[in-house]
Parts: structure tokens; sequence; C-alpha cells
């Protein structure tokens, strides 16, 4: 190319510019293929860096026997959160990093994994949950590893024998209320109670079609009425003035009459069981009771689960990370980061979350094979009912 | 004010514009083709191409793909995304006119300001300008109650979940699509134009009509191209503000990747997109077909700059008034709830902001530091690869490649975000090219979406630039250089600083193509937007309401900044 140049300097040296300007285009794209490739060690893409090169590309599954890997990367979703003491301390024990890869929902997190299965993105997914679980086991996304401490995990939340994936923390799925908008009278107490022309106009639910609140809710109504009597739930919902919001956000902030902040005149809304805690504890200014209320016999309840990516090429360090997450450090950060209970039965768990926290004692539950078999059919008929 | 005007030629020759690109050498002719080609093959292409395919091949996916497109919730779905768009580009052009007419002709203090402050809707998180508008709409808004005292009704009317809250936030966030795109044209229009048919006895209506709207032509026809497509792919918007079940073929294909994982139909769905955005885009080109040429352009900016006199005011003061009610009113709903707590208003939610914890998970500040860069990274790139396009699509504009990679360039703002994330996905996924979780992935994905604008921008502008132009300068003793500086570099640098100022707000508040890639970065400032917004809690809700303002602020700065530097470089000329 550089041969051209000086033939074509004559007519108009402005064209320079022009030329350095697709210079730079073509030296920008090169670099950003050719620096991909040169920067792998210390990029995340590929952890198998230049000093084990010869060692993983031969044999992968023995790759991190030597000279450790330094990185693990933890795919999640964008709600994940945990200290940084927490991951440091893993670092301190282990040698290895962590680097978390965050992205979009849990429902997009775990389909991304499904779609690579085999060549995953990262190490470690953490965020898969009951509603999602049997997708991602089907796909064969996780290896099998039964973690150091797994006995001191609820059994009630292990729900592959195999071990593919482990429970790392369960929250519950609760209908809200506004405690100010009952001062005269009783919030409802069971699911049946919302038909009641009490309770007229006063509940928003979230869309199961696009909402995982608003799913794991729908569930629940599954669960509790049975093949027979759901649909006629919500025929009732509906005469009874059910609102719906695409999302949470709006749902909760929007229609929502409880929430500190809100515009809404609703005082019923799919929330968490965590959300009173969470309003006490991001309160404007300190309160001595939750604003809201939990109606514990909604509950409907998600466990989170995480993995070892097949095809990892750091499994060491992958099985090392899962380890982790079941250790009290970890376990016993996680009310006060996600707003969750820990998956563990012995952690000490923060005053502030307990005192505000509904644990109901026996949450709706619902086999995962079950969700992912019948959630498109479920959310397509309460969609005609619902929104007819 | 006091540049002197370069002679200005009305020009019949269609082809001028070649002239920019005529004496290119033949190694640059075949990179201004290469470098964008290569870019949109590896990026757009194949990732989107290979997705959509293994869709299409999954087992017994033909007569499921036959099912999708023949299902009626589809043909509801795709007939409700086309109206929609239409009506919605329709008022945005409506309100975005006078807009352009303000920025571009009129002479009044704070001009810059409101060009900046036009873009802010732009780079606001949807969640964020839903917020603002259910407070406006909302049967609690004292909007609502005025309009009910008005018009004497018995309660406020409750404009939530309509259409028409649709509407309004479709023409909220696009408004700056046309005021910035067709102001940026007419600012260069020789005002002279109009004085003499004025001067021959033409109404002011006439003169617009006649002189002025065809040579904004080329200008509106690319504002609506890129409105259409914003608004026919809208998501969150037409969840939130919709009615329930309102869907456009986006919300339909993200619920069948990232929700179903449902391939076959989502891979249909997003096919069908594709198929429906192209066919609007040769509409749309065929509507707009440039017969204006480079006729009308002036290199001296400020010639058409007036004081407003007389009726003018009036036109003046209707449209500041369209766009403070239409920009202005949910912008200021934001500000009030940053400052609104329990005692009144106080920053309160900004200083909130240092404590960090786990909903925020970052400082502030850094979050402004990672939004920048990825903006500044993908403002460059999308200048760099959509300027290379720019010169080859002018070059063949005539020829049927000129006009098909015109339109493969436009695609990106059609084609639903979720299906280039996962597309990069099951792509991009072997070394050397594993960019999957590399940091340049975001930039790259946000280039993609902002290189529309640049060629659309600069298109318009390299073909207006009149070989005579150049020839007189010559003729004038002029160096090449100094033609090219004087004649050329005016015109182009103008439409390039819009261009990338449009592409750096594009990324700062892009959010679709950014959550679908995995992150190791801080997050940007919309994701930590929804981040503090997906929690409860009223230190949560204000503080994200801080955090948009910041956004806001950040993005008038900037956006303000890069106008100026334009200004003050013109200046010198």
């Amino acid at each position: 190319m550089d041969q051209s140049l000086p033939r074509h300097r004559r007519p108009t040296r402005g064209r320079g510019l022009r030329l350095a300007a697709v210079a730079a285009a073509v030296a920008l794209l090169a670099s950003a293929c050719a620096g991909e490739a040169a920067d792998d060690p210390d990029a995340p893409p590929e952890p198998s860096g230049a000093t084990e090169a010869a060692t993983a590309s031969t044999d992968p599954s023995d790759a991190p026997t030597t000279p450790q890997d330094p990185a693990v990367q933890l795919v999640t979703h964008d709600s994940f959160a945990i200290s940084d003491d927490v991951l440091a301390a893993f670092t301190d024990q282990t040698g290895y990093e962590v680097e978390v890869l965050r992205s979009g929902d849990a429902g997009a997190t775990v389909n991304a994994a499904v779609l690579t299965a085999g060549n995953p993105q990262g190490d470690v997914l953490f965020g898969v949950d009951n509603t999602l679980l049997s997708r991602a086991l089907d796909a064969e996304v996780f290896v099998p590893h039964e973690p150091a401490e797994a006995d001191a995990l609820d059994p009630a939340l292990v729900l592959d024998d195999q071990w593919r994936v482990t429970p790392i923390d369960r929250g519950d799925v609760c209908l809200n209320y506004d405690v100010s908008a009952y001062t005269d009278g009783e919030p409802p107490s069971t699911l049946d109670d919302l038909t009641e022309p009490d309770y007229a106009g006063q509940l928003v639910v979230e869309n199961p079609a696009t909402s995982s609140p608003g799913l794991a809710f729908l569930l629940a109504t599954y669960s509790t009425f049975g093949e027979d009597g759901w649909e006629q739930y919500w025929e009732d919902l509906v005469a009874n003035d059910v609102a719906v919001s695409a999302g949470w956000e709006d749902a909760y902030y929007g229609v929502f009459s409880g929430a500190a902040g809100s515009e809404g005149d609703r005082p019923l809304v799919v929330s968490y069981a965590s959300s009173p805690p969470a309003e006490v504890i991001f309160a404007e200014e300190e309160l001595d009771e939750a604003p809201t209320g939990v109606i514990t016999a909604s509950c409907f309840q998600q466990v989170e689960f995480a993995g070892v990516l097949a095809g990892t090429d750091n499994e060491a360090g992958a099985r090392a990370l899962v380890d982790f997450m079941v250790q009290p450090e970890f376990q016993a950060d996680i009310p006060l980061q996600m707003f969750v209970f820990p998956a563990r039965t012995d952690v000490e768990l923060p005053p502030e979350f307990v005192e505000y926290s509904a644990v109901p004692d026996d949450p709706i539950t619902m086999d995962p094979a079950t969700i992912d078999d019948r959630r498109e059919e479920l959310v397509q008929r309460w969609t005609e009912i619902v929104l007819g | 004010m006091t540049t002197p005007a370069a002679p200005s030629h009305g020009s019949d020759v269609p082809d001028a514009a070649r002239a920019i690109t005529r004496t290119l050498p033949t190694g640059w002719r075949v990179a201004t083709v290469a470098v964008p080609a290569v870019f949109f093959a590896v990026l757009f292409v194949w990732p989107v191409g290979t997705i959509i395919a293994t869709g299409l091949t999954e087992a017994g996916a033909g007569g499921d793909a036959l099912d999708v497109l023949l299902a009626p919730t589809t043909r509801r779905v795709l007939w409700f995304s086309t109206w929609q768009a239409v009506l919605s580009t329709v008022l945005t052009l409506a309100v975005g006119l006078p807009g352009a007419w303000l920025v571009a002709r009129v002479d009044v203090p704070g001009r810059t300001l409101f060009r900046a402050a036009v873009t802010v809707p732009f780079v606001l998180p949807t969640v964020v300008v839903a917020s603002a508008f259910t407070g406006l709409l909302g049967s609690g808004s004292p909007v609502m109650a005025w309009i009910a005292g008005l018009f004497g009704l018995d309660a406020p009317p409750r404009l939530t979940q309509t259409l028409a809250a649709v509407l309004l936030a479709h023409v909220f966030f696009n408004v700056a699509v046309v005021v910035r795109t067709v102001g940026g044209r007419w600012s260069n229009l020789d005002p002279r134009l109009v004085r003499a048919a004025r001067s021959l006895g033409a109404s002011p209506w006439q003169a617009f009509r006649t002189v002025t709207l065809p040579l904004l032509r080329p200008a509106i026809t690319a504002a609506s191209a890129i409105t259409f497509l914003f608004t026919f792919t809208s998501f969150g918007i037409v969840l939130i503000l919709g009615a329930p079940g309102m869907a456009t073929l986006e919300v339909a294909i993200y619920r069948a990747t990232a929700q179903l994982l449902d391939l076959p139909q989502a891979s249909t769905l997003a096919l069908l997109q594709v198929v429906a955005v192209a066919a609007a885009l040769l509409v749309n080109a065929r509507l707009g077909r440039d017969r204006a040429g480079s006729s009308g352009i002036t290199t001296a900016a400020h010639r058409g700059l007036q004081r407003p006199r007389g009726l003018q005011w009036a036109g003046v003061g209707a449209t500041v008034l369209l766009m403070a009610v239409v920009i202005g009113l949910p912008i200021a709903v934001l500000v009030e709830r940053s400052l609104a707590t329990a005692d009144g208003h106080s920053l309160a939610w900004y200083r909130a902001l240092a404590d960090t914890d786990s909903v925020l998970a970052v400082a502030p500040w850094e979050a402004v530091r990672t939004s920048l860069v990825f903006a500044v990274a993908a403002a460059a790139v999308a200048t760099v690869v959509g300027g290379a396009a720019a010169v080859a699509i002018t070059r063949r504009r005539r020829s049927t490649w000129g006009r098909a990679f015109d339109l493969l360039l436009m695609l990106p703002l059609g084609v639903s975000a979720v299906t280039v994330g996962f597309g990069f996905l099951i792509t991009l996924d072997t070394p050397p090219l594993d960019l999957r979780a590399s940091p340049i992935l975001v930039p790259l994905a946000q280039a993609l979406v902002a290189i529309p604008f640049v060629v659309r921008i600069l298109v318009p502008a390299l073909e207006a630039i009149d070989d005579r132009l150049r020839q007189a300068a010559a003729v004038l003793g002029a160096s090449p250089t100094g033609t090219w500086r004087h004649v050329d570099l005016p015109i182009l640098f103008r439409s390039a600083t819009v261009a990338a100022g449009f592409a750096f707000a594009i990324s700062l508040g892009e959010f679709g193509a950014t959550v679908f890639i995995a992150r190791a970065t801080s997050p940007t400032i919309p994701v930590a937007i929804y981040r503090l917004l997906g929690q409860p809690g009223a230190i949560n809700l204000g503080r994200a309401m801080a955090m948009s303002c910041i956004l806001m602020v950040v993005t008038i700065v900037v956006v303000a900044a890069v106008d100026r530097l334009r200004v003050a470089d013109l200046g010198a000329f």
C-alpha cells in the first residue's frame, strides 16, 4: 500500500488525513483481532495461558496440576453480589483469583450456558435456579462435583443427586402487603383470600411471560390449586380486578403502594420474602418496623445453584470455587449481599435480616422437571385467561 | 458570525460527490470497503446468520418455523410493531422538525445547551424513563389533574398502560434523532436560497415547501429510517408503558431466546424481523431518493442564524413550549425525584452514592469511568468504520452494490440485541476470536448500533460537497491541502462531530447489547441504575434517580463539548 502513496501526494495532501483515518480503521480492526490473540494469557476468554499452553492443549483435564492458573471465571447474572474480602479470602486459600463475568438476568445467563455447553464462557456458573434447572441439566452444562462440606447444606435444597449443581442460596417469591393499608382490617392470609370481594382491586402481579417473580407466582398457584383448579383461580382473580405489570420494578415502584417513594395505589404485590428487610435496611430514616409484610402462605421457593461448567479449562479452580461457595465465610455473606438465605443451615444470620424477614415454614415447591415441562403451556394459558 | 461566506453554487451534477474519492489510491479505496465489510461480516452477519441458521436447522424445526410464521399471534405482533412504529415516526418528525429549525436557524440564547439537552432522552435507561412517564401520566399526576380541570372532567384521566403513553415515550426518546440529523443538514443550507425565493415573492411557507424541504429531504429520510427502526424494535417502553400483553416482534424474540430458549421459534421471528426491517428500509430509500444532490449546501455555518423577528418569535415560543412539554417535563420529574426526600428537597441521594454497598456494587465515579471508556472506544470505532463505509457508499451510491451495502449497515438497528448477543456466544468462541468475555466486545457491539448513525450523517455530507467549490478554491490559488481544509473539512468535520457525538451518546446509554455480553468490568451507569432499581428501599430508588441525573449531566457536558469543539474549530476557517 505504501508504494502508492507518493504517486498520490500531488493531487491533494488533504487526502492524507482521510488515508490516516482509514489506516487507523484498519489498524484498529487488526489490533482488535490480533490483540485478542496476543493478550490471551491475561485476557478473560482463554485462561489456558502461555505458561501451560503445552500441557493444557494436550490434556486439558489435568492442566492445572503444576503451575496453577491464577484465575477462575465465575459466570453469573447481573444481580450477583459478594464482598470483595470474601473473594480475597478465596485467593488467599487457594491461589486462584476470581473473575466475575456478569450478564443479563438468570434466564439469559442459563440459556447462554445451554447454548455454549461444552465450550463455556467461564469455569463456574452461579445463578441457575429451580425453575431453570432441568433445562441446564438436560443440556449437560455441568460436570458432577460434590462439594467438600456438602453435609452442611439443607438437604431439602439438594435437587440433583448426582451433584451436577450445588445449592448456594434460597429465597422465596411471596405476596407483600402495605402495612399502612391494613390498619383497620386484616391483610389476606391465603391465596384463596385474594379472590374475596374485600380485596378487589388491591393486587398487582407481574406478567409471567416477562418476569421471573411473575412466573414463580403462577407456579405457586398452579401447585396450590392443581391442574383442575388453577385456571378458575385466575379467572376469579381477573374478576376481582387483578392488575398486571411487565416486570418487578414497575409493579413494586409504580403500582404497589407500600414501597418507599412509590406512586402506586395497590396494597398487594408479588415480590420477595426479603423485600421487607430491604425496605428497612435501605430506608431513608431508621425504621422500627418494616412498612411492608409478607403473606407466608403464598411463598414459592427459589433455590439458586452453582456448578462446574463442562469443558472448563480450569477444572481444579472451578471445583475449588464451588467448594468455597459452600463454606461458612461465603455463605454468611449472602444475606446482606443478595438478600436471600444461605443454603447452609449452620451460619449465623445478620440480626436486621432475621428480624424483618419472614421465613415460610412450608414454602410451595415444584419439581424442576415438571416446571420445565409445563412452563410454556402454563404461561400461554395464563396469557389467554388474564390478558385475553 | 463574521466568517465570510464561501461561494456556493447550486449544482446539478449528480455525481459531484464522487470527486472526493475519485483519486483515492486503489489500496485505500479497497480499505474503505474492506474495513466495514470485515467488521460487519465478523460482528454481525456471521453471529446473527449462525444463530438463525442453528435455530432453523434444528431437528423438526421446518414445520415449527412454518407454524410460527402462520400463527395468528405472529401476524398480530408484526402488524402492531409496524403500525405503532410508523405512527411513532410521524409524531417524532412532527415534534422534531421545529426543534431542528430552532437549532439550525434561530439565534436565541441557550441554543447550544438546548442542542445538547435534546440528546439526553437518548441515553436514559428505559426503566427510568418509564417511571417518569408513569408519574406524569398516572391518575395521581398534577399534569393529569390540570387536564381534568381544563376539560371539566370528574376524575383525572389515566394514560398509563395505553398506546398514548407508548407513543409519547417513543417521541421523547427519538426526537434527538430528528433534531440533530435534520438540524445538522439545515444549518449547512445556504440561507440565501430562501431569501432569493422570498424576494421573488414566495410566502415563507412556499419558500419552506419548495426550497428548504426538498433540500432537507435526505436528512429527514435518514432520521425517519432510524426512528422507525428504533420504535419498530421497541422493547422496554412497550412492555412497561403499554397495555399488558402489548408486544412487538422484539418482545417475542426476547422471550423465545432468553426465556424459553426455543431457538426454532426465536430464529423464525428473528428472520421475520430482518426481512420486515429490510423491506421498510427499501421503502424508505425509495421515498427519500436524493434528488436534491449537493445544491444549496454552504460551508459557512453561521450565515443562516438569525435573531428572530416579529412572527418568528411566536414560532420560537411554540417550539420551546413543545420541547418543554415533550422532553422537559419527564426530565424535570426525574430531577425532582433525585432531590426529593422525606424532609423536602436535598442532595441526600447524591451523597448516599458515596456509600458503596452490595446493591450499588461500585463507586459512582467508577461507573462513570467505565461508561466513558466504553463510549469513547465505541465512538472511535463507529466513526472510523462508519466513516470508511460512508466514503465507500458515496462512491457507489448508484450501484446495486452500494445500496445493498448501505442497507446492510442499517440492519443492526433492526435486529434484536439478544439475537446479536447470543450469536456472539456461538461464533466468537474459538481462539484467536474468542471475544466472548473480552472487554472489547462491549464497545464493538455498541459501535455496531452506532455505525448506522455515522453513515446516515456522513453520506449526505459527502454527497453534498460540490466539486466546483474545490475547483474554485484551486483557481484562486489554494494549495490542495488548503482546498481540503477550507472546503471539504469544514463540511465533513461538522458532520463527523455530530456523528461521533451520537455514537458516544448511544454507547453511554446502551443497555440491550451490553447486558447480553458477559462483562468482567465494573458496571456501566445504566447497569448500575438497573441494579439499584432491582432492590426495594427508599435509598435504592433515590440513588437510582441520582445516578440517572448524573448520566444526564455527563451526556450534556460531553455532547455540548463536542458541539462547542465543532463551533470553535469552524471559527478558524
